[in-house]
């Protein structure tokens, strides 16, 4: 038992070391944590990312588990995530490429024919083309397959309509995944289709949600009449279910969990730097036993990685047991940055620039998680695949099986 | 990355668990707490001839000369079967305390006695109510003898020896020294306990005869008792993962098979999730089990920190476990006749048997400042450069 990396892996890292040394510039101890949710995407920073991306895909460090044909490097999962981890430690930009690399290029990569894997792939390796993911509706988000967007056949075409909402960087998306129901008469699940849509035709209108915190990191997307070619549809007609279920398998392993234990550091020098009843509140019994409970499961989540990277070190594939990083880390955050918010007193309440203390990083956490809660899979949702997944327990018991589509009981639109 | 134990040791695992489902049922555990037998003597008879009782003591004191990963694996199988043998006293205590800090002939004569199973060991430090350490001590050793009382102390009325932290007026004022149990000015009587599966005794020493525990004599007693609560918290913290483990899977296995609105429980969503919840504490305890035995066996700077999070992080887990278990039974994991008091006892025994969990967390803190302030003070050296 260690955490060594093999011969091999030790070789690959340094060299993946060696090119991002002469590319870019390593972390300072003060640099700000990573942004959790990619909302930081005005065109310069749009701009900034994919300049980054090329360099990489330049010198093979892009899409590093892709076959070489379309612009990967054909390496093995454990150097992808070897990659990763030293990436992490220079200044990099945000990587506004997750959507694509991460989920839109598996599942064609998947159930796409040769044309479209040589269409689509080298331009999302290289990040002159971003993607973005059309899953989510207003009346189906948990429960995907109740989505109503519709696809008509038109000749070579489909004419598309509806509505997505929830679309992360669909304002800068050239590309988009999209699953519609071609077929309101099948059963839920049987009516549906895949399709690759162009976010420039004519017809798709985006308007950015604000988001609790400020931001604009996703959108409503629009569809009137919006025209697919039959050739950017994936997998057959009526299968889209299918293939929908390979970009949730791949977005579930890409989310994961953090760990925090950076996060703890910063929240032990608060608490060393923040008096309590006249005293560093590190002294007091209390908030040492909340600490100590952060740090103990932040360590279980990173132990619980080094668990899941032996597995992928002797080539075994991670599967829904990887629910545990999200559904554990999310709540972890939001409880230290609530946490942390408490422990600075009548003052927990700044935003205020230059007033609010270290810049306040626990009020912007704790406005920032809910929607790494929600976002990818709900933790309800994540407890079911757990239990039905994981531990094979009886499935729920439902009222949407077996009947057509336009027969399962549904409430009032959302306004 | 290779975090995670080798063939070998699963392998070994793999023997212990077989054997203890055959050798140790719950009707084992069961025997011990419903009559007077202090232990499963038969069962002790086996771990010793596997060579458990030895397998972290090297060879030429009698054991098998393995070392911690092979005896953690052990160790969770123990708690898995929750054995109703005193192998945490004699193992991961009184071993460790000679192993650590015995002078040669100290080792020469006792490791050999416990790794047979001849000779049970035993670890006693606690006095008083609110006490989870080497902290107001009284038992008192001068001239040669020990004079105080020590309870609880678990194994207390089967061990032959004790090595028991007396006020000594060396160093720090405390220390470590070791004494027959069976000898002169002992008294001792078994006393109940939350676990009867396991057995616990109030010693009374008057003037007994007692000797240092190592060659030099005056230790830092208190410096030695938390060491040597770090390396059982560890060991005994796989034994807190078996037990969760076993009373997790009873759980699972009962929630599907019990009927109720004419579904199975384990379909109530309500119940799903909290099975899933739980299944994540003991995956995170388990993490946390892993790091403390990698720390372990490498004596590794990190050992005070990777101990506290294995203990915190089983303790809790077990805990749960035990605490759902009854719950999800329903009325039937409330008598007597089911085996949930079993989990749900044992639970809260080792919970509390090393030192209570807050007092743990309270030792996190203060070991991670420390480790920060000599982080601190290295890159001062070097920028000092
Ligand atoms: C920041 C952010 C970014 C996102 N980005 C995208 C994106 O790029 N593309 C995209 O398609 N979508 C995206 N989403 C949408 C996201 O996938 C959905 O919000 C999510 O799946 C939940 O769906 P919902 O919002 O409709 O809530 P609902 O499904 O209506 O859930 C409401 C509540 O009911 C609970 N619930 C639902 N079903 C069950 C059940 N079976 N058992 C128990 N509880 C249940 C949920 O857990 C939740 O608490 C994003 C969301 C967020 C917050």
């Amino acid at each position: 038992m260690d955490f060594n990396d093999t011969p091999e892996e030790a070789a690959f890292r340094a060299e993946a070391r060696a090119w991002l040394e002469s590319n870019a510039e390593r972390k300072g101890p003060d640099d700000a944590p990573p942004d959790l949710l990619g909302e930081r995407t005005d065109s310069e920073t749009v701009q900034r990312a994919q300049d980054w991306q090329k360099k990489k895909a330049e010198a093979s460090w892009a899409c590093l588990t892709w076959p070489k044909e379309v612009g990967g490097r054909g390496a093995t999962a454990i150097q992808s995530v070897i990659w990763k981890q030293e990436e992490s430690k220079f200044r990099t930009p945000p990587d506004i490429f997750g959507i694509g690399t991460g989920m839109c290029g598996p599942t064609i990569m998947t159930h796409g024919r040769d044309e479209q894997k040589k269409r689509w792939l080298p331009s999302l390796v290289t990040g002159e083309e971003i993607w973005c993911q059309l899953f989510s509706e207003p009346s189906a988000g948990s429960d995907l397959a109740g989505l109503r967007t519709s696809a008509v056949r038109d000749g070579e075409d489909w004419t598309v309509n509806g509505q997505k909402i929830w679309t992360t960087g669909a304002q800068f998306s050239d590309w988009g995944i999209l699953v519609t129901r071609s077929d309101p008469n099948a059963t839920k699940h049987a009516g549906l289709t895949y399709f690759v849509v162009d976010m420039h035709s004519p017809g798709v209108e985006i308007r950015p949600i604000t988001q609790i915190n400020g931001g604009q990191g996703f959108n409503e997307v629009f569809f009137n009449d919006v025209r697919i070619p039959d050739a950017n549809r994936l997998g057959e007609v009526g299968d889209g279910w299918r293939v929908a279920i390979t970009t949730l398998m791949n977005e579930r392993a890409s989310i994961g969990g953090g760990g925090g234990a950076g996060s703890v550091n910063e929240l032990m020098k608060l608490a060393a730097d923040t008096e309590l009843n006249g005293k560093p509140a590190i002294e007091d019994s209390a908030v040492r036993q909340r600490i100590a409970e952060f740090y103990v499961r932040s360590k279980g989540l990173q132990f619980t990685g080094n668990r899941t990277l032996t597995a992928l070190s002797r080539g075994t594939t991670p599967g829904p047991e990887a629910s545990l990083g999200k559904l554990v880390g999310g709540k972890l955050i939001q409880d230290m940055a609530a946490f942390g918010i408490e422990l600075e007193g009548f003052c927990g309440s700044l935003t205020q620039e230059g007033l609010a203390p270290q810049d306040a990083t626990w009020q912007n956490r704790y406005l920032g998680i809910p929607g790494l809660r929600i976002a990818g899979g709900t933790d309800e949702v994540l407890r079911n695949i757990i239990a039905e997944r994981v531990l094979r327990l009886p499935p729920e018991q439902r009222l949407d099986k077996g009947v057509p589509f336009r027969d399962v009981p549904t409430g009032p639109p959302s306004k | 990355m290779n975090f995670d134990f080798s063939e070998d040791q699963k392998l070994l695992q793999k023997t212990a668990k077989d054997y203890l489902e055959e050798h140790s049922p719950l009707t084992v555990c069961r025997e011990v707490l419903e009559s007077d037998a202090p232990y499963a003597r038969d069962l002790w008879k086996g771990a010793a001839q596997l060579g458990w009782l030895g397998t972290a003591i090297p060879e030429e004191y009698g054991g098998a000369g393995f070392g911690y990963l092979e005896l953690a694996v052990i160790a969770e199988e123990i708690g898995r079967a929750l054995a109703p043998i005193p192998f945490a006293s004699s193992v991961y205590l009184a071993s460790e305390a000679l192993l650590r800090f015995g002078s040669d002939t100290q080792k020469q004569k006792y490791l050999p006695e416990l790794a047979s199973g001849e000779w049970i060991g035993t670890f006693a430090v606690a006095e008083r109510p609110g006490q989870n350490g080497a902290e107001g001590i009284e038992t008192s050793f001068a001239g040669g003898v020990l004079s105080g009382t020590k309870v609880p102390v678990l194994d207390g009325d089967v061990a032959n020896f004790a090595v028991v932290v007396a006020r000594s007026g060396h160093g720090s004022g405390l220390s470590l020294v070791l004494t027959d149990l069976d000898g002169d000015g002992v008294e001792r009587e078994a006393i109940k306990s939350i676990d009867p599966s396991r057995s616990t005794a109030r010693v009374v020493f008057s003037k007994a005869p007692a000797e240092l525990l190592g060659e030099d004599g005056p230790g830092d007693g208190a410096g030695q008792t938390d060491a040597l609560l770090d390396r059982a918290a560890v060991l005994m913290a796989f034994e807190q993962l078996g037990g969760a483990a076993r009373a997790f899977e009873s759980t699972l296995e009962f929630t599907q098979g019990r009927y109720a609105f004419g579904r199975p429980i384990a379909s109530f969503q309500a119940i799903k999730h909290r099975l899933a919840d739980l299944w994540c504490e003991i995956e995170l305890a388990r993490s946390n089990c892993y790091y403390g035995a990698w720390a372990l066996s490498n004596e590794d700077s990190e050992l005070g920190i990777a101990a506290c999070n294995s203990r915190i992080s089983s303790s809790h887990a077990f805990d749960l476990a035990g605490v759902e278990m009854i719950q999800l039974y329903g009325g039937v994991g409330y008598t007597w006749e089911y085996d949930c008091h079993l989990f749900y006892r044992r639970a809260k025994l080792l919970s509390v048997a090393l030192g209570n969990p807050a007092s743990w967390k309270d030792k996190l803190i203060t070991r991670l400042l420390e480790s920060r302030a000599a982080a601190a003070s290295a890159e001062a050296r070097n920028t000092d450069d």
